[in-house]
């Protein structure tokens, strides 16, 4: 089996694995963090379909792509911190309101 | 091929040592002592790998890189030990 | 493909034991109950993630992911754990499980579970199912010569796709803007970042000054070999920044004030530069078009420049609003 058919499928799988953390965790940092797992994931399905012929070097494009990926997922966790964190400040809560939930006013509601 | 059964034999003699690292790590009962077995057993095992892969190194600058890499590995590990150890007395004096 | 020789076997072997790694580290980083654990997990992952690049040939990728992907994020969650404490973290989880525990929780669940395996597999069959194409691997080789450099990928990213380029610059900055306008009034004229409390006579403090020469030689290293290796902005970048960092967490200097102009002008000087060049290159013939003659400088130009903004704006970035713990601290909230 090639390297980029098994990491391929291990992209597949991490993004699965990164939804279900992202549905399932109340936490919103523990979203984030699920989140980040979905990202990476498609990053290695989107370069293990670029690597699947083996020739002398693997598509330079998507490499590009992929560190821009990169760069700004870091910049969007970055700034989704800052949210959860003025979020906790101002309500004194790292997780969102179940649906049906009072919410108290000014809070917007997911 | 002598150099190949050298390689070999170093880095075997460093993955015993990893594997008493990790050991260490899930089957002593604290940080501190968990921290012995990591930076102790990791380091002589990086040692023996890097030296054991500096015999299949094509050139000195290769040698060189190794080495580099062996010390910035070290000089990281220990200070990162000295701060763990550190916060783990603070937080077991805060809570006696 | 396995055609029998033993080497192509151990190949194979690593990849799978690597894949079982990165797989292994990814569900303890989702699932695990502590906070902190799990941020533990997602560095180690990184870290795994970086080798995966490198078993793709892909080095470039593996360097932004190894220095980004595992590196800043990771100092970037364990400093989100350090203000929202760990403790107030796990809390809200448990209260929320405990509150469900049986009924709707574990429906819902296992329908989460369904529905996610079943993206995997349609993604992995989809992936399997694809026709084999060689890309655009042909068209970057017959245009690399005109391009000024031999690293295809500093190609791509600066020349041929510069548009991307200049854009993603951009959107740092835009992320930094929004990370600074959710600040309090009051924190408005005071440093970013965490208070650190680092012993001036402390080993944290010996690093700090040991490393930092190392460090901004392999930053601008990995600048300037990128135009032929392995290596480029965003690389060299995010090692600067990390070595800022390190500096300012070992307390041997203090955060920027991000009122001053200075670090202002650094923050915008790469996406300047850069759109300077694509305006004059539009008088030129055409906007963001390097001509072949003076590429190369150019290019080197665009990369210095924008090595400092991502540098300054990662680490402002990673260093976040000012002060303390953003949690009031409850009873038996503390550390």
């Amino acid at each position: 089996m090639a390297s980029s058919s098994i990491f391929g499928l291990c992209g597949a799988l991490l993004i699965g694995m990164g939804l279900y953390g992202f549905i399932t965790h109340p936490h919103l940092l523990r979203r984030l963090l699920a989140f980040n797992v979905i990202g990476s994931g498609i990053f290695l399905l989107f370069g293990a379909t670029a690597a699947r012929l083996p020739s002398a070097a693997t598509d330079p494009v998507p490499q590009a792509l992929i560190i821009t990926g990169i760069v700004v997922a870091l910049a969007a966790t970055a700034l989704g911190v800052g949210l959860v964190l003025a979020y906790a400040r101002v309500t004194g809560r790292t997780t969102l309101p179940e649906d049906g939930a009072p919410t108290d006013p000014g809070k917007p509601p997911r | 091929m002598p150099a190949d059964i050298v390689t070999l034999v170093l880095c075997g003699a460093g993955l015993v040592f990893f594997f008493a690292g990790t050991a260490g790590i899930i089957r002593f009962p604290d940080t501190l002592t968990r921290l012995h077995a990591l930076t102790k057993a990791d380091n002589v095992g990086l040692g023996l790998l890097i030296t054991g892969l500096a015999f299949q190194a094509p050139d000195w600058q290769s040698v060189g890189k190794l080495v580099l890499i062996w010390a910035m590995a070290l000089i990281a590990a220990g200070t990162t030990a000295q701060l763990v150890a550190r916060s783990a007395l603070q937080q077991q004096d805060t809570s006696q | 493909m396995i055609d029998g020789t033993a080497s192509d076997i151990a190949a194979t072997g690593f990849d799978l034991v690597l894949a079982a790694m990165i797989l292994g580290a990814g569900l303890f980083a989702v699932t695990v109950r502590d906070l902190f654990g799990a941020v533990v997990f997602f560095i180690v992952y990184g870290v795994f993630v970086a080798l995966a690049w490198l078993r793709l040939g892909a080095l470039d990728v593996a360097l932004t992911e190894a220095a980004l992907g595992a590196g800043l994020t990771g100092v970037l969650l364990i400093g989100a754990v350090a203000r929202l404490g760990r403790r107030t973290g796990t809390q809200g989880t448990d209260a929320l499980s405990r509150r469900s525990a049986f009924s709707v929780r574990s429906v819902s669940q296992i329908a989460t579970m369904l529905v996610s395996a079943a993206v995997s597999v349609a993604l992995g069959w989809a992936f399997l199912s694809l026709s084999d194409s060689d890309g655009l691997r042909a068209g970057v080789a017959a245009n690399l010569d005109a391009s000024g450099v031999s690293n295809p990928v500093t190609a791509v990213l600066i020349n041929f796709r510069g548009w991307d380029t200049l854009l993603e610059s951009i959107v740092l900055l835009a992320a930094l803007i929004g990370l600074w306008s959710l600040w309090r009034d009051d924190d408005w004229g005071r440093r970013p970042g965490l208070r650190q409390h680092a012993r001036a006579d402390g080993v944290l403090a010996m690093f700090g000054r040991l490393l930092p020469p190392f460090g901004l030689l392999f930053g601008v290293y990995m600048v300037w070999v990128g135009s032929s290796l392995p290596g480029g902005a965003f690389q060299g970048g995010t090692v600067l920044a990390a070595v800022w960092l390190l500096m300012m967490m070992a307390g041997l200097m203090p955060p920027p004030m991000v009122t001053s102009a200075r670090i202002r002008a650094v923050l915008i000087a790469g996406p300047l530069v850069f759109l300077s060049v694509g305006i004059i290159g539009a008088f030129a013939g055409g906007f963001l078009g390097l001509p072949p003659a003076y590429a190369k400088p150019l290019i080197l130009m665009i990369e210095a420049a924008l090595t400092l903004s991502i540098a300054a704006t990662l680490a402002l970035l990673v260093l976040g609003p000012p002060g303390g713990p953003a949690m009031p601290s409850g009873p038996g909230d503390a550390p």
